[in-house]
């Protein structure tokens, strides 16, 4: 097993390299540039020659490339050209949020996509399945930026003087300043302490500080539900199909033949099958929403990678725009394996040997 | 049936005794949109302890469905729309989902034609026999896995133990049918149904398999219904035999009086069609025409349009009015015109 996981590793290299490639080339093709977005338009010929020369902008591209892949392969990803700090740390101030919003998202999305499609399939053609149906594919077409301001008027406007007011933007209640769990148990501040206090809603829970802990729930609960929409559809539907397929099986037969309960036929013997597809869609999904889902955090206003993304790639912050990239690609790459990984847990006919 | 005494011996004890499964009239009808299939029409069978009964036909005749009535299995958008099935004296038509699920895998069990993708691809298949005890025993678990051990040795797989740790798709066919069958008798069951257990194995596997269930029979008295659209299999291992054609049963017989005597023409086709060894013929017999189909049904007898002896009699009321199974001899009962009354020139008629 430990040398499929670093075959499959090493086989990630070249993919990550022509990534970057492609990112690096993509980003300076866009026209704009990142020394007028960020001194002004009236930025004078002299700051703007002074400012490239101190980004190294000024040398021919394929020599930036050259210094670029030198400094990644040494886990250097460059300083941001806008915030003027290393892009690692500005990765490790974003990434919390995005894992949190991904994680809550990808717990409704499975939580109630699985028994949706369990419940669909098992009372296949029935009107409770049309229903919910008929919801997964609204689910699947509903674009999220407009769910995301629907909810946001629902829960913040409309409801505003109800105890179901949620509020509709940003992180934590404004001026609230969370003290780091690390501190308050006088732990070391080391980088995976740090990375995890920056998730508001764990660090909460850490601090034992319930008023934090629940500001930080209420903010994430909007954004969740709006991400989860899409990824609780699909997941929904593919159950369904799935479970659908398995139940005509033969073992299924056998499982009833056998006088096992049907919960156990459908949840032991016929589930445990179904979901082998449907977990390849839920890691496809982790490694999207990883990546950082940029329409919800932008309308939610929420500085995880997505919109931290979005907006290097207005600003032309190349180093930024590449190091993030790159950080998406091996997510996936990371998230394929793991799910690859499962597999070989699930179905014994994969099993590598 | 090496030892033909003893086998003469408990036939004549079988005879005595009562059917343990009783099979009348059954109907499954399957409600589709191309009309009303009617897969099972009008079925009667019974078995009784210990006894092998052989269920044959063409495929699409209606054999499996007649196996999934009994055990209450039949799923949309099939129905058992008449007929009863009793089994040691109670209704299994009558009963609850929970009282059926205790007879199933516990007194009446089954095996499939496909042993490999008839079990669960993810679970051990030890864990698989195992699940018969969890369903109906209340042993615990230490002892649940051993008894299943103990079973699969009992059916002749080799080193048992850790075969008991295989998964379905490190087992080849042979093996995963052994499984089955140590699955399906795991916990004695009263009737045993195999439906094509042997069509999916090769010869030499086909007559491990068919010695296995004929020995797990005498060991265990268990009854055994065999379903087969192969006569091979039948003449091997059948007590009695009942053939089926269109939902129908036409010919029920002792299986040596079958094959020595058929009477329904349908029969009499089909052995006709099986080479014998020795024997120099010019072709094989054919039976002319196809499976009459299950929705549009002809009226009155079903093989009527194929019948060779129909013409051969000049027959009109085949083609009108539908015969029953009628009892020609002790224990034979054939469903044709030709044996209205009993008239010896009815005999030969191919």
């Amino acid at each position: 097993m430990g040398r499929f996981i670093a075959r499959r590793l090493l086989s990630a290299v070249p993919v990550l390299l022509g990534i970057l490639l492609l990112v690096f080339s993509i980003a300076r093709l866009i026209p704009g540039d990142p020394c007028l977005l960020a001194l002004g338009e009236r930025a004078t010929e002299e700051l703007c020659d002074a400012y490239n020369e101190r980004f190294g902008l000024d040398e021919p591209i394929v020599t930036q490339l050259g210094i670029y892949l030198g400094d990644v392969a040494q886990g250097d990803l460059g300083d941001s050209l806008r915030f003027s700090k290393p892009v690692t740390t500005l990765l490790k101030e974003r990434l919390p949020t995005t894992v949190e919003l991904t994680l809550a998202a990808l717990f409704i999305a499975v939580l109630i996509g699985i028994p949706l499609g369990v419940m669909s399939a098992y009372r296949h053609n029935s009107k409770l399945d049309v229903v919910t149906m008929v919801f997964a594919n609204t689910g699947v077409s509903m674009p999220v930026f407009w769910l995301g301001l629907m909810l946001q008027y629902l829960f913040a406007v409309v409801l505003q003087d109800t105890p179901l007011f949620l509020p509709p933007s940003g992180r934590l209640k404004a001026g609230m300043i969370p003290e780091p769990f690390y501190e308050k148990w006088g732990l070391p501040e080391i980088g995976i302490f740090e990375f995890i206090s920056n998730m508001e809603i764990l660090n909460g829970m850490l601090t034992l500080n319930w008023e934090v802990f629940w500001s930080a729930t209420s903010h994430m609960i909007l954004p969740a539900l709006a991400l989860a929409t899409i990824p609780m559809a699909i997941i929904a539907r593919m159950t369904r199909s799935s479970l659908l397929d398995v139940l005509g099986l033969d073992y299924v037969r056998t499982a009833r033949a056998k006088g096992l309960k049907e919960n156990v036929v459908i949840l032991r013997h016929a589930l445990r099958n179904a979901l082998l597809p449907v977990i390849t869609v839920i890691g496809l999904s982790l490694g999207a929403l990883l990546g950082g889902a940029i329409l919800t955090e932008t309308i939610f206003n929420l500085s995880g990678v997505g919109k931290t993304l979005f907006d290097a790639i207005e600003a032309r912050d190349y180093p930024v725009v590449q190091g993030f990239t790159l950080f998406i690609a091996f997510v996936f790459v990371l998230v394929n394996l793991l799910v690859d990984v499962l597999y070989t847990y699930l179905d014994p006919r994969v099993r590598v040997s | 049936m090496t030892d033909t005494s003893v086998s003469t011996d408990s036939t004549q004890r079988r005879d005595q005794q009562e059917p343990i499964l009783n099979v009348t009239g059954l109907k499954t009808y399957f409600f589709t949109r191309a009309g009303e299939v009617r897969a099972v029409d009008g079925v009667d069978l019974s078995l009784k302890p210990g006894e092998i009964v052989g269920l044959v036909g063409e495929s699409g005749s209606g054999k499996s469905v007649t196996s999934m009535s009994i055990l209450q299995l039949v799923s949309d958008p099939g129905k058992i729309v008449a007929g009863e099935v009793m089994f040691d004296g109670q209704r299994l038509d009558k009963m609850s989902k929970r009282q059926m699920r205790n007879i199933r895998g516990d007194r009446i069990s089954m095996i499939f034609q496909q042993p490999n993708a008839s079990l669960n691809p993810v679970f051990r298949a030890g864990e698989q026999i195992a699940e018969v005890y969890a369903a109906h025993t209340a042993l615990k678990k230490a002892v649940r896995n051993e008894r299943a051990v103990e079973m699969l040795e009992k059916v002749g797989i080799p080193d048992p133990a850790s075969r008991a740790k295989a998964y379905p798709h490190e087992l080849s066919g042979g093996m995963a049918q052994r499984v089955m069958i140590a699955m399906a008798l795991a916990s004695k069951p009263d009737v045993l149904i195999a439906d094509e257990p042997t069509t999916a194995l090769d010869v030499t596997i086909q007559a491990q398999i068919l010695d296995l269930m004929v020995s797990m029979r005498d060991e265990l008295g268990t009854a055994i219904l065999l379903i087969t659209h192969d006569l091979g299999v039948v003449a091997e291992t059948a007590d009695r035999v009942a053939v089926m054609y269109a939902g129908q049963i036409v010919e029920e017989s002792p299986t040596n009086e079958l094959f020595a005597d058929p009477q329904h023409p349908y029969t009499q086709g089909l052995i006709g069609s099986i080479p014998m060894p020795g024997e120099r013929r010019e072709r094989l017999t054919v039976i002319p025409g196809r499976v009459p189909n299950l929705v549009d049904m002809p009226p009155g007898c079903r093989f009527a349009p194929r019948c060779e002896a129909r013409i051969a009699h000049n027959l009109t009321k085949c083609t009108e009015v539908e015969p029953d199974l009628l009892q020609i001899s002790p224990g034979r009962k054939v469903r044709c015109w030709l044996f209205e009354e009993p008239d010896p020139t009815a005999d030969g008629a191919s």
